[in-house]
């Protein structure tokens, strides 16, 4: 009897936070699936199935592979750059320094900070003539170029301020991971004569690793899921180059109202994304050292 | 005591029952509307909605901010497909042919039935009404319409050795003036432009103004066609291309449309392309003298006209949507219309507006604020299809491959227009 009583209790207290995850997360998840296999309704026209054709269209697609592309090249800019940086930063200001406190908020504030506002502020940034960048380069008697509006330069762009927006997040839990690790070891380490980078390769990163899986896999997620810039800064042109998969999901079922088709780019987009998750967790977790 | 009570409850009770049936007689209007210019738009609105109730006490209606033009139209048509769609929205004139297929809105003829109602419909600019109708059935009321105009900076003109007070009346002098107008230093760097005509977001709205100069139409009444690759188009591209490229007037790329204004107020440029929306915004901020004209005509003069029109949503009661269509002519009157443009600087859409007394003191002291209105009989009806966002997006990609270098621009047309009949194919009757 107070067995069974136990379970309900476990049952009932899990319930509201079930009950939300199935609404807001599975519940849409398996109908976009479902929606992805029929037409778009309209008008009078209602929804057929029309099985998978949707995913023809895709195959077909130039400005969704391009997005896939973009958004490969994005995550390739991004995560590398932005988890080194974090750990930099967060190895510099564990360290006891004059100004410490200032240093962490200075690089903890672009991630607090709105990703709407900080890109109406790094469009201004990248302004041709007298934007911040070209004042720069303008000391330095280099040419004026435009940075977002041309080809070779626009997802780089974005790609930089994805990286200055990510790099702050991610310090803090490496920040978090560093006070962790007991000074003890740091003594031994030093009475054992090992060198500053010794310690840094064989103490401090292995006991990094746990951290540095969490961070991967939410830059990984953060690659896929950050459009705000794009949608302020370049609304996917020139010519499509800075469009990411998210973008274009947006550009497809908000504008072009073509749900079905949506909803069929939504998928493409949940099974990359779970497959990496999943991936990160059978292959590098084998090589992470818990404590 | 409890006889006290039980009357205080009847009073209550009664008091209740009296209220339901007011409000049953009036009739609710709940009413979108976007923000896509400066100034203290919900301010205005909401004034006009108390008005209106004094006038109607019958009707209430309760306008609801819903952000941009974009974030109105997704708001309003995904409301629409859960089934309580707002009653009446101001939504983009272009998103007409979308509203049709979504099968969202009814006509204004509906409610047209008398002589004066008649008079009314046919008050309006013609240019704004192309974007209003198809099909003979108008769908749209024009409300905060713009239209594409030229800001020159006088003192740079000066300073060029031009007439301050004479803006370029045609291509070529458009391409000469900004020639003299190029400021470049001894290692080639330019530290002011000559023309700047944005190309960000929504380029094909500007690239309209060259296209109509050439003569051209971008695409049919019915929305089912699209002339992309026509001679004209090319030739306007190459044109727009050129500026960049060939003459090294305009800085070469995508040039941002946010930034456009700042550009033209900071000397980066001195002549731009852009809304008569923005004119009050140049008022504020340009430090210097300016002045606005006609866009420089090619075969002949053109501009696109732009902006949002109100639409009455289906999925409500026929009480409500008359309701709507009384408020719409209510706030279409001319001196309404008049005091709109004043406020917000829009283009007061009926030409009637423009002979009220409060208009023609504004336009005595505002000289500039009439050359929309002048330039209106050159202007056509904006880019606008079945399939709106996409056909232009045909477009928008092609007019930044070719800008940016990576298409020539009969291959970016060409290309384009292939894009655009694949998209149209399934309306073609």
């Amino acid at each position: 009897m107070r067995r069974i009583d136990a379970h309900v209790h476990g049952w009932l207290l899990l319930l509201p936070a079930m009950a939300f995850l199935a609404l807001f997360t599975h519940w849409p998840a398996v109908a976009t699936l479902v929606d992805s296999f029929y037409s778009t309704p309209r008008g009078s026209r209602p929804a057929r199935f029309v099985g998978a054709d949707n995913y023809a269209v895709m195959l077909d697609d130039p400005v969704f592979w391009q997005s896939v592309a973009n958004n490969l090249w994005f995550a390739v800019g991004t995560i590398p750059v932005s988890i080194a940086l974090a750990m930099l930063m967060a190895l510099w200001v564990n360290d006891r320094l004059a100004g410490r406190a200032w240093l962490r908020v200075a690089f903890f504030t672009p991630t607090i900070l709105p990703m709407i506002a900080v890109a109406n502020i790094w469009l201004f940034f990248y302004t041709p003539q007298y934007g911040l960048l070209e004042q720069v380069t303008g000391l330095f008697g280099l040419p004026s170029h435009n940075w977002l509006g041309s080809r070779d330069t626009a997802l780089a762009c974005v790609i930089l301020v994805a990286i200055w927006k990510e790099a702050g997040f991610f310090m803090i839990f490496y920040l978090a991971a560093l006070q962790q690790i007991p000074p003890s070891l740091a003594e031994a380490a030093a009475l054992e004569g090992a060198s500053r980078a010794c310690y840094l390769r064989r103490v401090v990163l292995p006991l990094l690793m746990p951290t540095t899986m969490f961070v991967l896999i939410n830059a990984v997620i953060n690659s896929f899921r950050l459009v705000d810039h794009i949608i302020v800064m370049t609304r996917g042109g020139p010519d499509n180059v800075t469009s990411l998969l998210l973008f274009y999901v947006y550009e497809v079922g908000f504008k072009f109202w073509d749900t079905a088709y949506a909803a069929a780019l939504t998928m493409v987009l949940v099974v990359v994304l779970a497959l990496v998750a999943l991936g990160q967790y059978l292959f590098l977790e084998r090589r992470t050292h818990y404590q | 005591m409890l006889v006290q009570m039980l009357k205080t409850a009847g009073l209550a009770a009664a008091g209740a029952a009296m209220s339901v049936a007011a409000a049953a007689q009036t009739v609710e209007v709940p009413f979108y509307f976007p923000v896509a210019v400066g100034g203290p738009i919900t301010k205005l609105i909401d004034q006009y909605a108390t008005d209106f109730s004094k006038e109607h006490p019958s009707i209430k209606v309760t306008p609801i901010y819903a952000g941009t033009y974009q974030e109105t139209i997704v708001k309003a048509l995904t409301a629409h497909k859960s089934g309580t769609p707002p009653v009446t929205s101001v939504l983009l004139s272009t998103d007409m042919f979308t509203l049709i297929d979504e099968d969202a809105i009814v006509p204004i003829d509906n409610f047209v039935k008398t002589d004066a109602d008649r008079a009314w419909l046919k008050s309006f600019f013609p240019a704004f009404m192309t974007n209003s109708q198809t099909d003979g059935k108008t769908w749209g009321v024009p409300f905060q319409r713009s239209t594409v105009v030229l800001y020159w900076n006088k003192e740079a003109f000066k300073e060029a050795g031009l007439d301050p007070e004479k803006p370029p009346a045609t291509w070529e002098e458009q391409v000469e003036f900004a020639r003299k107008l190029t400021k470049r230093d001894a290692a080639g760097n330019v530290s002011q432009w000559g023309v700047q005509v944005p190309s960000s977001g929504f380029p094909y709205w500007l690239f309209q103004g060259f296209t109509t100069q050439a003569g051209v139409e971008l695409m049919n009444q019915a929305g089912d066609t699209t002339y992309y690759d026509r001679p004209e188009v090319v030739q306007a591209l190459q044109y727009m291309v050129d500026l960049s490229t060939k003459h090294k007037v305009m800085a070469p790329g995508v040039i941002e449309w946010g930034t456009t204004p700042k550009d033209f107020f900071e000397r980066k440029t001195a002549m731009m392309w852009t809304t008569t929306g923005n004119l009050t915004n140049v008022r504020a901020n340009a430090k210097f003298d300016f002045g606005v004209a006609m866009l420089p005509a090619g075969k002949r003069r053109g501009s696109p006209t732009g902006g949002g029109n109100f639409y009455i949503f289906k999925k409500s009661t026929p009480a409500q949507q008359e309701a709507a269509a009384t408020f719409i002519k209510w706030i279409t009157t001319p001196e309404r219309a008049a005091q709109w443009g004043i406020d917000t600087g829009y283009v007061a859409v009926r030409p009637d507006a423009w002979e009220t007394p409060a208009m023609k003191k504004y336009v005595e002291g505002f000289p500039p604020a009439a050359v929309a209105r002048d330039q209106l009989p050159h202007a056509v009806a904006e880019l606008s299809t079945h399939e709106n966002q996409r056909v232009t997006k045909a477009l928008n990609d092609g007019l930044q491959a070719a800008l940016t270098g990576a298409k020539t621009p009969e291959q970016a047309m060409k290309d384009a227009q292939a894009e655009a009949a694949r998209i149209l194919r399934p309306y073609k009757r």
